[in-house]
């Protein structure tokens, strides 16, 4: 099995991912083993950050005192470029479609991506 | 073969003061007399949690509070969904012999037993600790995620999206135990504060205090039967960033399974009880189970289709938009309304024909899905 690498989750600003070895399956959650096939292993990669928005939602009203004073901020689903989907925040226009590049905002105490419209 | 023989049914809204224990034991009791059972009568005991006290085994401490010892006891967690899984559960139990009458019970008080901020945290976690929660997300949040493709993709607007509000609170309007019974328009769902777009207030379900209890027996205790003529689930994932596209999500997957069991057809369906945690979720699932064609829920609604009068009467009592939600009890206020109608007992709610009911309830960001059918039988 190849190390572990740091990303967003991690504080690092970069955005992970895994491939299997075995069966090519990519998914975006950090396992120990592939979820399609079970293969253990599964080598590990840093994404380029280019994707295309999947869904959107503006959260207006946030339910703690640190994500609260950082509202409205735009949730996104993005279909990234390597073939998995993530969470993230983005620029608040961004529609269904577009497409975009990760940078990292910090967002109640952490490091998070956040996706602006590919120029 | 088993029978819903009973159901207990609290107001929902503010109950000061009761705990979780309190609303469990009063819906409990109801749905005892309902079905003409005693204690002793109760030999399996399904419950549902309580995020305000949340217990590691919540049945025994149920069952011990309430007086009774049951040969078979535990708590089942599958989010909205759990009322039906429960039931689902109960019928298997009873079909297989392991139990006459089991007891299925849930009941929070999660609108005065802690703060809004807490209850919408608690229910924040269902994201992924790693991945999802750090983003800030609600459970608004997840859905409205969901709502933003749906639209995209079937053409749907925020004021289809509005009629399902208007629609439950209709209904709400003509029950003395829903937590809301103002009347409200499209516009007023439109002017709404916006919470996590495209969903505003008003697109999404209260926070209440409620309890909700039924038994499951292998006899029918009265003269009006109700029985559960089969059911199926489907899980396809947890979080919605690991969602399947629109087209595979779990509601059609349980609904093929349920008909498969029960050999039913949708055109079969005279009454309909289905989950609406949001107005996306009502809109989807109604569409997902082929009781509306894609995008053409809301225009039937428009159309009066899913009104008490209507060819397919939906949520008469009010639904979690506006009768409320108590978490697992939530949903469980469907199948209540469900078998009162099916029973003639609906009162100035009653519809015509409510012989054959289709239930389905979803956990999680549509997640866990279970699909139900009821027949009332003579």
């Amino acid at each position: 099995m190849s190390e572990r690498l740091a990303d967003w989750t991690k504080g690092e600003g970069a955005i992970t991912y895994q491939t299997c070895t075995s069966c090519g399956h990519v998914q975006y959650f950090h396992r120990a083993f592939c979820a399609a096939c079970g293969a253990s292993g599964p080598s590990e990669h840093r994404a380029s950050g280019k994707g295309r928005v999947y869904a959107t939602s503006l959260v207006c009203r946030a339910a703690t005192p640190e994500t609260r004073a950082h509202v409205p901020y735009n949730i996104l689903l993005v279909d990234c470029a390597e073939g998995f989907r993530m969470m993230a925040h983005g620029e608040n226009d961004l529609a269904i479609g577009d497409e975009v590049d990760a940078g990292f905002k910090p967002f109640a105490g952490k490091l998070v991506p956040f996706f602006t419209r590919s120029r | 073969m088993s029978f819903i023989t009973g159901v207990g049914l609290t107001p929902y809204g503010k109950h000061e003061g009761s705990s979780s224990l309190d609303l469990m034991s009063k819906a409990a009791q109801a749905a005892l007399d309902d079905a003409g059972l005693k204690r002793s009568d109760i030999d399996g005991v399904l419950c549902g949690y309580s995020t305000v006290s949340p217990h590691i085994m919540l049945a025994t401490v149920f069952a011990e509070h309430f007086g009774i010892r049951p040969s078979y006891a535990h708590a089942v967690q599958v989010g909205g969904a759990t009322g039906l899984a429960m039931t689902m559960l109960a019928h298997h139990l009873v079909e297989a012999g392991v139990a006459r009458n089991v007891l299925v019970v849930a009941g929070e008080n999660r609108l005065t037993g802690q703060s809004r901020d807490a209850s919408i945290q608690a229910l924040a976690q269902v994201g992924h600790p790693d991945y999802e929660v750090p983003l800030g997300p609600t459970i608004p949040a997840y859905y409205g995620l969901v709502a933003s493709r749906y639209m995209h993709e079937y053409g749907v607007t925020e004021e289809d999206l509005a009629e399902f509000a208007v629609l439950m609170r209709a209904h709400a309007c003509t029950h003395p135990g829903a937590q809301f019974r103002d009347p409200i328009t499209v516009a007023d769902v439109m002017a709404s504060k916006p919470v996590a777009m495209p969903l505003k207030l008003l697109d999404c379900c209260p926070v209440s205090d409620g309890g909700a209890a039924f038994v499951i027996s292998r006899e029918r205790t009265g003269e009006a039967g109700v029985r559960i003529r089969g059911c199926a689930q489907a899980h396809t994932h947890q979080h919605v960033t690991a969602a399947p596209g629109l087209s595979e999500l779990g509601a059609e997957i349980s609904i093929a399974r349920a008909r498969e069991a029960t050999g039913l057809a949708i055109s079969d369906v005279r009454y309909a009880a289905i989950y609406d945690s949001f107005t996306i979720t009502l809109a989807m699932l109604l569409e997902d189970l082929g009781l509306a064609g894609r995008g053409e829920a809301a225009a039937r609604v428009r159309s009066g289709h899913f009104g008490r009068a209507g060819a397919m009467p939906l949520n008469t009592h009010g639904g979690l938009l506006s009768y409320g939600h108590c978490g697992v009890g939530g949903a469980m206020a469907h199948l209540v309304e469900a078998h009162l109608q099916m029973t003639e007992r609906a009162a100035n709610r009653q519809v015509r024909d409510a012989s054959i009911a289709l239930l389905h309830g979803d956990g999680g960001v549509l997640s866990s899905h279970v699909s139900m059918f009821l027949e009332r039988v003579r």
